[in-house]
């Protein structure tokens, strides 16, 4: 079975945003790039699927700027066989593109499962997986914390509020990975050396015959609202009543 | 402009998710419906009639929705969606899950977690985990967004809606619901629990931390703590909350003997409501807590876990 | 668990070059540029501890073309980030919290003049270096750290080891355990920067400080702001002394007007200070509030942090940078010239040397391991050594003298005689020697930070985007774990919570129940404690790799 990883350039984690003084963005001039910290746990969970021996190709998908061909290279020397980097320049596009742009990679390659993040930490948005799924009418299974597969389906535990739910989804199939699926692996000198040799093919959604167009403006961006000093209670009981009768929190 | 709610539900009980955003499609304006998908949730139906300013509940009760599967609930929402120029979930996992596949099948995109109404096309939702604020527009034809619970209050009572039911059944034919577990632990987890009650360096040891513990359970909720806590050892790291921990936005965070260094602030300033006890009266926590007490914790916190 | 007995894999390169900064890149550069030139394979492996180029790298910086040129000569045509020349260059002294007075430009000594020279962000220098050495085929594996040295049989360098992945905070391998690799080559070159822990043990080794005068830093804190754009003159460059530093603390501030309506902001404070109640950073914040600073300030904001120890010793603490299997170069020798206060145009140089030195030797069919004491001669017979010889009492006169008296001395020295004065100042009392009991001094009583122009340390720390896995040992190794406490806290008052520009050590609890606390998590690499402990007993090691600041253009 093939598996098909999606993943995203994005500021890394560690890095704290800034947002521009002219609020049309934040900004990100120099700041340092990493694979999407969801994207890195998709990646180590084909790796360990291919390692059970449920899979036999793992081909790592990234649509960005140039330089997100770095993060593809990352997922090559993690272990993934193969790239494919979608050129779509400084663009940000909408989910909706991205995933109608890995819906045509999807009826290209035909894997039996895509693996994806269960969101990027720089949009927040948590959709691409979703909708992916819809446009192939694939069964999904968001959140995952665990993932088996079995002959022809794939179970998958996922995290909702509260709790574990458990569902079986006849593949191919789109599973996203939340934090808890796994612990990525480190990536190893040598292989660095060896994922600079591995094919990774260049395309555009233009050459794919897929129209992105985003519906969403981005109007500006302001940095969140700080937090102002509220009042000083005198007694734990004039504490709890604020918390009962003017907060309603308790 | 009409509204479409999805409800959030267990068949049995309407989640007060469904609430708050109820009052967010409330400031988008226009007519309030609440969509109930479910087995056996004729209750929940009624329960969201009865809240105020929805004006129609439909209902899809059938055994093929029992587990509200995002497969085939989004094809009954895309089904309705016509007739709608807004639809909105919830931005919480079982939210998260189904808005997008819904949006993919109307072909339009879909909005995140959004905590203000600008106006009708405008929104604004946190990026870049809360550290940033984007306003986006959508000039998209129907807008399928997911709400933020904690940035709009909970809708009241006083509603008498009329319940339709919805007589179309799809079916989720790859996909089998094996099994839920509720988390065996009492205590909630850190990142959705809805109270966290977290304790910094001046709760003083490991022994000490029961106090925190007692408190949280009475009060039902997640124990964390600031990294200095779990750096001297007192509760393991995973309990940490900021900047290099969890990021927890509850409805209320009740700090206690936390300095509230930047580091543990980001990693709890969204919460709806801050309490800080802290007996240094100059701690940085008391600048962004809603209700400060300058007390030590020693006797403070006892005493409030006696008299809830 | 015992690292040596790892079973670890190994690579095998001509060269591998340890650090990431402006003379390791330089090195990497220039090797495969004579490689190129003469057709020869040669293959050259870098490694750098921070999470990528640049990350760990802070300077102020106004450089000097010089070195970039002569590696470059159409450093300008590839775009190389050196896009604001310096176009008006002042000198202060600060008095007071509210006044300062200009030194005339007939005053200042010649080597602080700076016009043809470019300010930057050091960080996007190397960044850009990095692209030219991977264009020409060296491999730059940041997230790397070289932890431990890999000798030969005989005793000399055979190359590094990088550091372990995944060990737990209890020493014990964790599920991700990735152990680290052997790096060998014929030739190492140490590009570690400032006191270089792998430098420390070569020192140690091959007694490479043996006939040099005690090396001698200091510590630099830096801001970047972004300004009002109307107080903003793109390559205004402002240098100081004076306030806040008194008492025989030294040292000098600086401004330099960037790009993008940036400004830095730093002070350097001179690591011989003796009152152990000094506190570099709070020292860095007030400063902030002179005039002289504060109008440009104001009304803008604070984007990032950062600290970083440098070596200043000069010209007579040079030690020897040849050894068996390998050099040191750069700031890890100590190549700064002090009297520019520049450092890159002669860690870069150093690095150039020390390619073409390793180049000759395996072109002419070494296999390795040899002491290379043709380095020495290159560095003699080239325009570093002529100028750190011409600075070499710079540095020394200030210590003697004082900034007054000492500046006297360096203005004559530098304008009248051009460094060429017969005599050599001498200055042998390494710096953590000169710590005086905390009981001939009363504490400083620093005001609080505005949240405007001055910060607290934590904030400070925030912006410098340092990160480490929580899960690893503590890279701060104590080699007494009683010393600070029973002996730093009654004599010094414990000095390491107040020189760490980080907030990584506290003492918390007092009189029986002290405690002393290090915070692993917040530490920016400035290696200030290694350099400064009174009692020596602090060792950095690197840790887990990528772990440390994120600076974006420092």
């Amino acid at each position: 079975m093939k598996i098909l990883v999606a993943v995203k350039r994005v500021i890394d984690y560690s890095v704290k945003v800034r947002v521009k003084a002219d609020n049309s963005n934040v900004d990100l001039t120099n700041v340092k790039m990493s694979l999407n910290p969801f994207c890195e746990i998709a990646v180590e969970e084909a790796l360990r699927l291919r390692e059970a021996g449920k899979a036999t190709e793992i081909v790592v998908v990234s649509i960005g700027p140039k330089a997100a061909q770095d993060q593809i290279r990352t997922a090559l020397a993690m272990g993934a066989d193969r790239g494919i980097f979608i050129d779509v320049g400084d663009t940000e596009l909408n989910s909706l593109s991205i995933a109608k742009l890995l819906a045509k990679v999807v009826q290209d390659e035909q894997p039996g499962l895509v693996l994806l993040g269960k969101q990027a930490i720089d949009s927040d948005n948590n959709q691409t997986g979703q909708m992916l799924a819809a446009l192939c009418n694939y069964p999904q299974a968001t959140f995952a914390s665990k993932v088996l597969i079995e002959g022809d389906s794939t179970t998958v535990t996922r995290e909702i509020d509260g709790g574990l739910q458990t569902l079986q989804l006849t593949l191919p199939a789109v599973v996203t990975a939340d934090l808890r699926l796994n612990e990525p692996r480190y990536v190893k000198l040598p292989d660095i050396m060896k994922a600079k040799k591995k094919p990774l093919a260049v395309t555009s959604p233009a050459e794919m015959g897929v129209n992105v167009a985003n519906t969403i403006t981005l109007v500006r961006v302001d940095a969140p609202a700080e937090r102002s000093a509220g009042i000083k209670v005198e007694s734990i009981d004039a504490l709890i009543d604020a918390l009962k009768n003017k907060a309603k929190v308790i | 402009m009409s509204n479409l709610v999805i409800a959030e539900h267990d068949n049995q009980n309407l989640k007060a998710s469904t609430l708050n955003t109820i009052t967010a499609a409330s400031k988008i304006g226009g007519d309030i419906h609440v969509l109930v998908v479910g087995s056996n949730c004729q209750a929940v139906a009624q329960a969201a009639a009865a809240v105020a300013g929805v004006t129609k509940v439909h209902v899809a009760d059938n055994e093929a929705y029992a587990h509200q599967l995002a497969e085939n609930t989004a094809q009954l929402v895309a089904a309705l969606a016509p007739a709608y120029s807004h639809l909105l979930a919830p931005a919480t996992p079982a939210g998260k899950n189904l808005m997008p596949r819904v949006a993919a099948l109307l072909d339009v995109n879909q909005l995140t977690d959004i905590m203000a109404v600008v106006s009708p096309d405008t929104f604004k939702r946190p990026i870049y985990a809360g550290n940033a604020i984007a306003t986006v527009q959508s000039s998209d034809k129907i807008k399928v967004m997911s709400v933020r619970i904690t940035a709009f209050d909970a809708a009241g009572a006083g509603g008498s809606a009329a319940i339709e039911a919805v007589n179309e059944v799809f079916t989720a034919d790859k996909t089998k619901f094996i099994g839920e577990e509720v988390a065996k632990s009492d205590r909630p987890e850190l990142t959705s629990a809805k109270i966290v009650v977290s304790g910094g360096r001046g709760v003083g040891s490991a022994d000490n931390f029961k106090i925190i513990y007692t408190l949280a359970d009475k009060l039902g909720a997640a124990v964390g703590a600031s990294r200095a806590a779990v750096d001297a050892g007192f509760v393991p790291n995973d309990m940490q909350v900021g900047q290099t921990g969890k990021v927890v936005a509850p409805q209320l965070y009740i700090a206690v003997g936390i300095s509230g260094a930047i580091q543990h602030l980001a990693g709890m300033k969204d919460s709806k409501v801050i309490v800080a006890i802290n007996k240094d009266p100059e701690a940085p926590i008391f600048q962004v807590a809603d209700y400060g007490l300058v007390a030590d914790l020693f006797t403070a916190v006892p005493e409030m876990t006696g008299k809830l | 668990m015992d690292t040596t007995e790892i079973e670890r894999d190994s690579m095998e390169f001509d060269v591998v070059i340890v650090g990431a900064g402006p003379s390791g890149l330089a090195a990497a550069c220039r090797l495969m540029q004579l490689a190129k030139d003469n057709s020869q394979e040669l293959t050259v492996c870098l490694v750098e501890k921070g999470s990528e180029v640049g990350a760990h790298t802070l300077s102020g910086a106004v450089i000097e073309s010089r070195a970039i040129e002569e590696l470059f000569p159409n450093w300008k045509e590839m775009g190389a980030p050196l896009n604001v020349p310096v176009k008006r260059d002042e000198l202060y002294l600060l008095r007071s919290e509210t006044s300062s007075v200009k030194i005339p430009n007939a005053l200042i000594p010649a080597t602080m003049h700076n016009e043809g020279n470019y300010v930057v962000s050091l960080g996007n220098v190397c960044r850009w270096l990095a692209e030219q050495a991977e264009g020409l085929g060296v491999e730059v594996f940041p997230g790397f750290p070289a932890s431990q040295l890999l000798f030969n049989e005989d005793g000399s360098v055979a190359g590094i080891i990088t550091g372990d992945m995944g060990v737990g905070v209890d020493g014990e391998p964790k599920d991700s355990f990735t152990p680290g690799m052997e790096l060998r080559a014929k030739y190492t070159i140490f590009a570690e920067g400032c006191r270089g822990h792998l430098g420390k043990q070569l020192y140690s080794k091959f007694q490479l400080d043996a006939e040099a005068d005690a090396q001698h830093y200091g510590i630099g804190i830096k801001e970047l702001w972004d300004i009002d754009p109307s107080k903003h003159e793109e390559g205004l460059v402002i240098h100081g002394s004076g306030w806040p530093l008194s008492g025989g603390t030294s040292g000098g501030f600086f401004l330099y007007h960037s790009e993008n309506n940036q400004a830095v902001v730093g002070l350097i404070v001179d690591l011989s200070y003796s009152n152990p109640y000094v506190s570099p950073f709070d020292e860095f914040q007030r400063m902030k509030h002179n005039p002289l600073i504060s109008q440009y300030l104001e009304g803008g904001k604070r984007i990032a942090y950062g600290a970083r120890a440098i070596t200043k010793g000069g010209f007579n603490a040079l030690p020897k940078m040849h050894f068996p299997g390998g050099l040191l170069v750069g700031c890890n020798a100590g190549t700064l010239n002090f009297a520019k206060i520049k450092g890159t145009h002669t860690a870069m140089k150093s690095g150039m040397l020390a390619a073409e030195e390793i180049f000759a030797a395996i072109q002419s069919g070494d296999t390795g391991g040899k002491d290379l004491t043709g380095y020495t001669e290159r560095f003699q017979n080239s325009w570093v050594y002529e100028e750190l010889q011409a600075s070499r009492n710079f540095g020394p006169a200030l210590h003697k003298f004082g900034s007054l008296m000492g500046g006297a001395f360096n203005f004559i020295d530098q304008n009248i005689f051009g460094g060429k004065l017969p005599i050599t100042l001498r200055d042998q009392k390494p710096d953590y020697a000169q710590m005086r009991p905390a009981s001939e001094f009363t504490p400083i009583d620093y005001p609080k930070p505005d949240g405007k122009l001055s910060f607290d340390k934590l904030s400070s720390v925030f912006l410098s985007n340092t990160n480490h896995e929580e899960d690893q040992p503590c890279h701060l190794k104590l080699k007494d774990p009683s010393i600070p406490i029973s002996k730093n806290l009654p004599m010094y008052a414990e000095p390491a919570q107040r020189y760490c520009p980080a907030g990584v050590y506290e003492v918390l609890g007092e009189g029986a129940d002290a405690r002393f606390q290090i915070n692993a998590q917040n530490c920016v690499h400035c290696k200030t404690c290694d350099i400064k402990d009174p009692s020596q007993n602090i060792t950095w090691v690197t840790p887990e790799g990528g772990g440390g600041p994120n600076y974006p253009n420092m």
